[in-house]
């Protein structure tokens, strides 16, 4: 060995393009997108590809892209919380009642709304961290509590009802409405319209008025998250919280700062779509969220997460929702019967998962 | 000989009722290896626990660069120069060489909001440091899980190193590794110790404490037996010590002495 001490590695840089990709996380996730392009591009309507089609399909994925990336970024650090989907509906219960039953403008109500879900999402992060329990049952009670208290919450704010309604109206002319709610760059597509590069309907207002805010957002926090993960020490620590906590710990690692915050950044993320399904919508009901939780893990699995921590990518997650998204409308756009749906989302994941662990072994070199 | 970095004297560790160690010396130069030895149950994790300042010794002294310290958290250890490497070695397999390296220390460039991992330094000083160690890898982004476990004893021992270190201990170091790789880690024991630093090599296989010791210290039933310099002690000897003597005599017999 000593003889090789001093020698240039021959061996750098000799490693193929194709292997090195093997190695990121979030292949898995982007071959997933290719194949179910091509799949709808064969099967699907040719309406579908087109951009109002394509506009039509990133919205529910970049909305569930909003829960995935930050799902995404706690599995990485070792946890799940599966009381996602119940939070969108806290939290919109929250946000609701801030702007109808207290009039508060939004410049207050959605801070105070993403700090609230924050504060809730400590309280299940303290309880894992300090007992030591897993987050998969500490979050599935909160699931239940959250959805409960989301159920009683609402009758208590409107009377008796599960659905809280006058929003829009709460907020109307609100400075902030556009920056969560409808479209963005309408003016760029109005412009576009006018010079009849994109389809217009007959008098003249193009198909396409804007791009979703959603899908902005998504875009925004995917690249955010990326950012974090790989190029800040704080991305290195929730790569060694979730890959070995007592090693991490041991090094130096803030292990149970940086779960504890990674609870609340979820928890941030059900609200933030919270408040974007409310403005959309005008109103909340108490089931709101239902089931996205585990809509959100499975495309943070497919997006490249193992289960049991330590690796993953965020970008991959925003990849793993645009799947979902592709395939839930795709398939309203083919002779398909919709609920091939479900069945078509089972053979993703249990496929991804195996993905992954080949993946994982490939890393680690294992056999 | 110069002065000793740490000096542990009359060390002593209850546990309730149970003495773990009854009263153990021993010191550490600079430049130098002392090899700790002691069959299992001696005392060895004990004595380095209180030297890394897991445990607190209930009895004795600790003189750190000739000053008496007080450790009270491993941390306080850590930052007066004293590492390490404990036999799980705090390696992560799914994260890369270079994150394994400065987990929890990563360097960074830009302030405030735009403070970030500053990657390309760290990988550069990594595969430098790694190169030293006589380890070279395919890219400071390969995950430790595709290390052998001796260039991962490697990686932590340079990672102490790099660190600071000016006391390195070595927990069982060559206690799972096959031929080829204790004899790499013990390259870079060597390599270390030639840096100046002091390196304590906790084992029980004398063979390998032959190796590379310059002294060597007996531990049996939390007592410390005695402490050779090389070459004025026999293999055989340090195994009797370490045996307690007797037993052993009588089985060396038909075991032919290959113990």
């Amino acid at each position: 060995m000593p003889t090789e001490a001093n020698s240039v590695d021959e061996r750098i840089g000799t490693e193929p393009l194709i292997s090195r990709l093997m190695k990121r996380p979030e292949l898995g996730a982007i071959a997933g997108v290719v194949l179910v392009t091509i799949f709808f591009m064969i099967t699907a309507d040719s309406a579908m590809f087109t951009l109002s089609g394509i506009l039509n399909f990133l919205t529910p994925a970049s909305q569930l892209a909003i829960l995935a990336i930050g799902a995404s970024m706690l599995m990485i650090g070792g946890e799940f919380d599966l009381s996602l989907g119940s939070m969108v509906a806290f939290a919109g219960l929250f946000f609701s009642a801030a702007v109808v039953n207290f009039s508060l403008p939004l410049v207050v109500a959605i801070p105070a709304t993403l700090v609230f879900a924050a504060l809730v999402g400590s309280i299940s992060g303290q309880i894992v961290v300090r007992t030591g329990l897993p987050s998969f049952i500490v979050t599935l009670a909160f699931l239940f509590i959250l959805r409960g208290l989301s159920l009683v919450g609402l009758k208590l704010a409107t009377g008796g009802s599960t659905q809280l309604r006058g929003v829009r109206e709460a907020v109307e002319g609100d400075w902030l409405v556009p920056f969560f709610s409808g479209d963005a760059f309408g003016g760029f597509f109005a412009w576009l319209a006018s010079n009849g590069w994109v389809e217009t309907f007959k008098n003249g207002t193009p198909k396409v008025t804007g791009i979703p805010v959603e899908i902005l957002w998504s875009i925004g926090l995917a690249v955010l998250a990326t950012y974090v993960l790989l190029r800040t020490p704080v991305g290195n620590w929730i790569f060694a919280a979730g890959g070995d906590p007592v090693a991490a710990s041991n090094s130096g690692v803030p292990v149970r700062k940086v779960k504890v915050s990674l609870f609340m950044l979820t928890a941030a993320c059900a609200a933030l779509l919270a408040i974007i399904q409310v403005l959309d919508a005008g109103s909340t009901d108490a089931r709101r969220g239902f089931q996205k939780e585990f809509e959100a893990i499975i495309a943070a699995v497919i997006g490249g997460c193992l289960l049991t921590g330590g690796y993953g990518s965020a970008i991959g997650a925003f990849f793993g929702s645009i799947i979902f998204g592709m395939v839930v409308i795709g398939l309203t756009y083919t002779n398909f019967d919709q609920d091939w749906f479900q069945v078509f989302l089972g053979g993703m994941l249990l496929l991804a998962v195996l993905f992954n662990n080949m993946i994982r072994k490939r890393v680690t070199g294992e056999r | 000989m110069t002065d000793p970095i740490v000096h542990m004297e009359n060390i002593e560790k209850h546990f309730g009722a149970v003495i773990a160690l009854a009263g153990v010396s021993f010191d550490v130069t600079a430049g130098e290896c002392h090899c700790l030895l002691g069959d299992n149950g001696a005392g060895k994790s004990t004595f380095i626990k209180t030297m890394s300042g897991v445990h607190k010794p209930t009895k004795g002294t600790i003189l750190f660069e000739g000053k008496e310290l007080k450790f009270d958290t491993p941390r306080d250890s850590m930052e007066a120069g004293i590492a390490t490497v404990y036999q799980d070695l705090a390696m992560i397999p799914l994260m890369s060489v270079t994150r394994n390296f400065w987990m929890g220390r990563e360097p960074t460039k830009g302030r405030g909001l735009f403070k970030r991992f500053d990657i390309d330094r760290a990988n550069e000083i990594t595969m430098e440091e790694m190169r030293k160690m006589g380890i070279n890898l395919r890219g400071p982004d390969q995950a430790v899980g595709t290390l052998s476990g001796g260039e991962r004893q490697t990686v932590a021992i340079a990672r102490a190193v790099f660190f600071g270190a000016k006391v390195l201990i070595l927990d069982e170091p060559t206690s799972a590794l096959g031929v080829r790789q204790t004899s790499n880690v013990l390259a870079t024991v060597d390599r270390v110790r030639n840096q100046g630093i002091g390196v304590v090599f906790i084992t029980h296989n004398v063979r390998h404490a032959m190796a590379v010791g310059d002294r060597f210290t007996v531990l049996n039933r939390g007592k410390t037996l005695g402490t050779a310099t090389k070459g004025n002690v026999t293999a055989e000897e340090l195994q009797d010590m370490m045996a307690g003597g007797q037993e052993l005599a009588s089985l060396e017999g038909s075991l032919g002495g290959t113990v």
